[in-house]
């Protein structure tokens, strides 16, 4: 009966979606604002009936209902009650059904919070928004049932993946998908501007928050994702430039971009119809992104089974939206007022150059990541292009992009000084090239872009607090109107220095991981000893053990340090009897932001046992960086322009309603 | 500045970063790409020993063979052909007889496929794509043998 219900509900949904992506652009057109009206309560009306579908379909995972075939395929009666929850997209058809609940978690938070925004702009973006979730209904519904049932039921599941059975599976899909999804907001508000022919500053306003809120998800939702591959695929690699990886942080990079010239739009209403065109990009690669992973046209080593068949439709969805997105931005962007032009030192000029560089940096990952799939429809070659390609385009672009960095927020709106500038980042300067010298005198051997790399880091960091102190006065004025000034800083200066200070300390660790990281593989026996980066670790033997679910097989570890005994590591395999597979579980020794990383690989016949064995310097820095990235767009996000909303333009005769 | 000039200056700019980033690209398609050949496809091509490539297939039943310092020995096949494959280090989980895999290497002078990456599969019931078509082209692949399972995650 369940599994009926969640289908039914996601009828309705669908049937509610057609309405409202219909009757809203009529209201438009006819100016009745009853019709207008209606896009709200069917958008909320919509996220409930998803909402019921998401409830039916995680109470079947709960209470293991195997007449349900993606519950068969995906759950096992023992697993433990967290798995049978985050198992629901653990897979192909739950995965998209949260993808849908998201959408529509957007369009019912758009009805809620958009009041302000002007009816007939709101009812376009709630219609637009309604075509996205109806060609995902009718994907789930045509493809991809997650509702279907097996008659006889089977007794037992089949289980979930084993290497999904992770709390990273609790985390990394729901924050990656809403950082997708949130993506289509602003596409739907970028929709709904070359609809009406019509757009200013005010438009940025209501969309940089949706955008920024999308970013922040989409920030750690990868950075998840990366320390989630680092510990389970037990080769303790953070990112792979697999396509899988490309297809989340090209959004990322278009998004990144679409928020900085948001800003510019905002402020000084330039950059219009490029900023629309970035909104559109953004969420196309989105959709592109979706499309790899889900369709399996690029092999990846994320990827999971799929069915071809799958890939045509979402390749449909692709070609009508991306597609219908630039055709109607070719169309409509020619009527948009233009903005004017700015001189080229300036905060806004800075931001173009950011946008220029991010960008750029997206068209290379994108090219990397698709040329295979072009040159094989061509030419019927296969390759595969791998990191080196993506170190040799995407670095140099983004080094550049860092050493900007903190020049944009300390030059001045409209005409900025740039020797000003520069002498005010003179701390920075030092503390760069002073770390570039010290780092290379220490350390000799290392390649010459690793005293660079961290001398950059340093120069953005220092960079990104100098911004703090210059606009507070420390050390200038008394502390007593530093705290006052401090209070009264908008939270958005804050956010853009956390931002931008993020970013040093991710790029911190790449690059202390990729210099100073050691690696040891070498097969032991028991009471034999392995010594790595000033650790010595001994083999204390093998153990069997059992989970819920698992047999396992534990290695214990004894780590010392100058012989004194600090830590047990203990890595094991687990076999997973009902689907017959092996996982590795890799252990970790942190130490400061360091860690020690041991991997079971192979036991022997002799009775030795295969193990990696790496120091992974500074590693933690990596993740740690995008989190406070997040926090930056978290304050930003809770600036008072932003919490209160944009102001509503002076009255303007009706709106013009597109031709 | 004029306003002409700052279009120029903007346009200029643009290209310039789009110019050095096309010349980026180019140049490390030329030097970083890998191709991917079936084991057939490397005995009808003959490729020079030391070319870095990808080859793919299916494990051959039978053929694993571990030998001192992790130093593992298989054979992959597509059911017409075979090449014998050697990697040292730690195969990932997935790996066993008859499984699809993907390695990455170089042939040696004695025709023996040094690999330096076996690549590792999330699902036991995936296989990679260009396994897939090796197989299909080799006539051992049954249609409808990976259906059914169309699970997938992520």
């Amino acid at each position: 009966m369940t599994p009926e219900l969640g289908h039914f509900a996601l009828v309705l949904a669908l049937g509610l979606a057609l309405i409202q992506s219909i009757v809203p652009v009529i209201g438009v057109h006819r100016r009745d604002g009853s019709l207008m009206r209606l896009a709200s309560s069917t958008a909320l009306a919509q996220f409930v009936f998803v909402a019921l579908s998401f409830l039916a379909l995680t109470a079947c995972y709960v209470t293991s209902d195997f007449s349900v075939a993606t519950i068969y395929e995906n759950s096992h009666s023992m697993m433990p009650l967290v798995y049978k929850f985050t198992s629901v997209w653990g897979n192909h058809e739950g995965s998209m059904l949260l993808w849908v609940l998201i959408l529509s978690l957007f369009g019912a938070l758009v009805a809620l919070f958009g009041n302000n925004l002007p009816a007939a702009l709101k009812a376009h973006v709630l219609a637009v928004q309604s075509w996205i979730a109806c060609a995902f209904y009718l994907f789930i519904l045509l493809t991809s049932n997650p509702f279907l049932r097996l008659a006889p039921a089977p007794f037992e599941g089949r289980d979930l993946n084993p290497i999904l059975q992770d709390i990273g599976l609790a985390i990394h899909p729901p924050l990656l998908y809403l950082g997708y999804v949130g993506f289509s907001i602003a596409f739907s508000f970028a929709v709904a501007a070359l609809l009406e022919g019509r757009i200013d500053a005010a438009w940025a306003r209501w969309v940089r928050p949706w955008t920024l809120a999308a970013w922040m998800c989409l920030t750690v939702g990868i950075a998840m994702g990366s320390y989630w591959a680092y510990y389970e695929l037990g080769w303790g690699g953070f990112w792979f430039w697999d396509p899988v990886e490309n297809a989340s942080l090209m959004p990322w990079l278009a998004g990144t971009a679409l928020l900085h010239s948001a800003v510019v739009m905002e402020k000084r209403n330039a950059l219009k119809i490029w900023t629309i065109l970035l909104a559109i990009l953004a969420f196309s690669l989105s959709l592109v992104g979706t499309f790899l992973v889900r369709s399996g046209v690029l092999t990846s080593v994320h990827t999971f089974a799929n069915d071809p068949a799958r890939g045509v439709f979402i390749l449909a969805i692709l070609v009508v939206f991306i597609g219908g997105g630039l055709a109607l931005f070719a169309w409509r962007a020619p009527l948009l007022k233009q903005g004017g032009l700015f001189a080229p030192i300036s905060r806004e000029g800075a931001l173009i150059l950011n946008n220029l560089f991010l960008t750029t940096a997206c068209l290379t990952v994108f090219v990397g990541t698709l040329y295979p799939l072009a040159l094989e429809a061509i030419t019927g070659a296969k390759i595969s292009v791998g990191p080196p390609f993506f170190n040799l385009t995407f670095g140099p672009l983004f080094v550049p992009l860092l050493f900007a960095m903190p020049f944009g927020p300390l030059l001045a709106w409209k005409r900025g000084d740039i020797l000003g500038v520069a002498q005010r980042l003179m701390g920075a300067f030092a503390v760069g090239l002073v770390t570039i010298a010290v780092v290379a005198a220490a350390e000799s051997e290392v390649s010459v872009l690793a005293p660079f790399g961290i001398g950059l880091a340093l120069f953005v960091m220092t960079g990104a607090v100098t911004d703090i102190v210059e606009r507070i006065g420390l050390f200038r004025v008394p502390l007593s109107v530093v705290r006052q000034r401090a209070a009264g800083l908008p939270r958005s200066v804050w956010g853009t220095a956390f931002a931008h200070f993020g970013i040093a300390v991710t790029l911190l660790g790449v690059v202390s991981v990729g210099t100073w990281a050691n690696e040891r593989i070498v097969g032991l026996k028991p009471s034999q000893t392995v010594s790595l980066s000033g650790f010595d670790l001994s083999f204390d033997g093998l153990v069997q053990r059992s989970g819920p679910n698992y047999r396992e097989l534990v290695g214990k570890f004894t780590v010392r340090r100058g012989g004194v005994p600090i830590a047990t590591m203990e890595p094991a395999k687990r076999s997973f009897e009902s689907r017959a597979t092996t996982t590795t579980e890799a252990a970790l020794l942190t130490r400061g932001f360091s860690q020690l990383y041991l991997s079971l690989g192979d036991v022997n016949d002799d009775g030795s046992v295969a193990v990696r064995l790496y120091y992974k310097p500074m590693v933690l820095l990596i993740w740690i960086g995008a989190v406070v990235m997040m926090f930056g767009g978290a304050l930003s996000l809770s600036d008072r322009r932003l919490r209160i909303g944009a102001p509503r333009p002076a009255a303007k005769p009706a709106v013009q309603a597109a031709e | 500045m004029t306003r002409k000039q700052r279009r120029l200056a903007l346009i200029g700019t643009s290209l310039a970063v789009l110019a050095v980033a096309a010349a980026l690209v180019l140049s490390a398609l030329r030097d970083s790409i890998v191709f991917f050949n079936s084991p057939t496809d490397v005995a009808e091509k003959h490729p020079v020993p030391g070319t870095r490539m990808r080859i793919g297939g299916l494990v051959k039943p039978g053929s694993i063979e571990r030998g001192d310092n992790l130093l593992v020995r298989f054979a992959v096949t597509d059911g017409k052909t075979d090449i014998a494959v050697r990697y040292q280090g730690i195969v990932p989980d997935l790996f066993r007889e008859g499984q699809g895999v993907v390695a990455e290497g170089k042939l040696d002078t004695g025709g023996v496929f040094a690999a330096d990456t076996v690549l590792a599969k999330h699902d036991e019931r995936y296989m990679p794509r260009e396994v897939v078509d090796a197989l299909k082209k080799s006539g051992r692949w049954q249609e409808g043998e990976q259906k059914g399972s169309g699970s997938s995650a992520k």
